[in-house]
């Protein structure tokens, strides 16, 4: 099931979630490969304490998943919601790309026709 | 190629797309002002819109419907927000039911179009979608996923593919 209406609080929290370019890059690169949180600390100029509240912002709001390996915690990203989250705005580029691309074509076809500027 | 610039913003759930065209701003406004102008590009080759009222004034309509490949005809319908003829077009964009009125049930859009004329020749519009309220937002998320916007579904792989493509 997709986002439904019940699921609004969930749907603020993705937003939340991906409003942040640190949580945004985090989600990037964990969509790639596994990354342990403090392999994730390492890239980014801030506290080992901090990676770890962002990407428990984006467990909360389920764009990544966490496991245990030893004493590591591995974070990996969801692709389902982070599709989800793109998917509408990506719909609507389609679309008016899609009516850009028509308006265009009329345009060279006539592009004086009755024009009163 | 017509699209110059794409904006999404994820937190407002705003698009906003700008082409540039080869050709006088009054000419392009035809396109928006013209019913059956605009119903050549409105709805996709697959959909073809057809313009049933068509009043671009401030609180004006604007109604009109598709026809599907099944002979299906989903209807719409805008409320004139904001003219200001050759430059700004701002309405509210919706679904209708069956007679033609506005679904309740449906989200809106609300579709700000400006239209600038460059000094070299040519205009450059921009197309900004945004959403009325939070409420409209997540009810369009959660039918986007599954039927909302069905027409533009077949392009959204080739997107993801053009983002996947290093650039």
């Amino acid at each position: 099931m997709v986002v439904g209406l019940d699921d609004r609080q969930q749907t603020d929290r993705v937003f939340h979630a991906l409003a942040d370019a640190t949580r945004r890059d985090i989600v990037m690169r964990t969509m790639q490969n596994e990354y342990s949180v403090s392999a994730l600390a390492r890239l980014y100029p801030m506290s080992f304490a901090s990676v770890q509240k962002h990407v428990a912002v984006l467990e909360g709001a389920e764009l990544v998943t966490k496991r245990r390996r030893g004493r590591e915690q591995l974070v990996s990203g969801n692709v389902h919601t982070v599709r989800q989250a793109i998917s509408l705005l990506d719909q609507l580029e389609a679309l008016w790309r899609s009516r850009i691309d028509r308006f265009g074509e009329i345009l060279a076809d006539d592009p004086n026709e009755g024009a009163s500027t | 190629m017509s699209v110059t610039g794409v904006h999404k913003d994820a937190e407002t759930m705003t698009m906003t797309i700008n082409a540039e065209f080869d050709a006088p701003i009054g000419r392009v406004w035809q396109l928006w002002a013209d019913p059956r102008q605009l119903e050549r590009w409105w709805g996709p080759p697959t959909y073809p819109a057809t313009m049933v009222d068509h009043d671009l004034t401030p609180g004006g309509r604007v109604s009109y419907f598709m026809t599907g490949p099944e002979g299906d005809q989903p209807r719409g319908w805008w409320r004139v927000l904001e003219v200001d003829a050759p430059h700004r077009l701002d309405f509210e964009d919706g679904f209708a039911d069956d007679a033609g009125d506005p679904d309740p049930q449906m989200p809106t859009m609300i579709i700000r179009v400006t239209l600038d004329e460059q000094p070299a020749g040519g205009t450059r519009m921009a197309i900004e979608t945004t959403f009325p309220s939070k409420e409209a937002m997540d009810q369009m998320i959660s039918m986007g996923m599954e039927e909302g916007m069905t027409l533009a579904v077949g392009q959204i792989d080739k997107l993801l593919q053009n983002e996947a493509t290093p650039r």
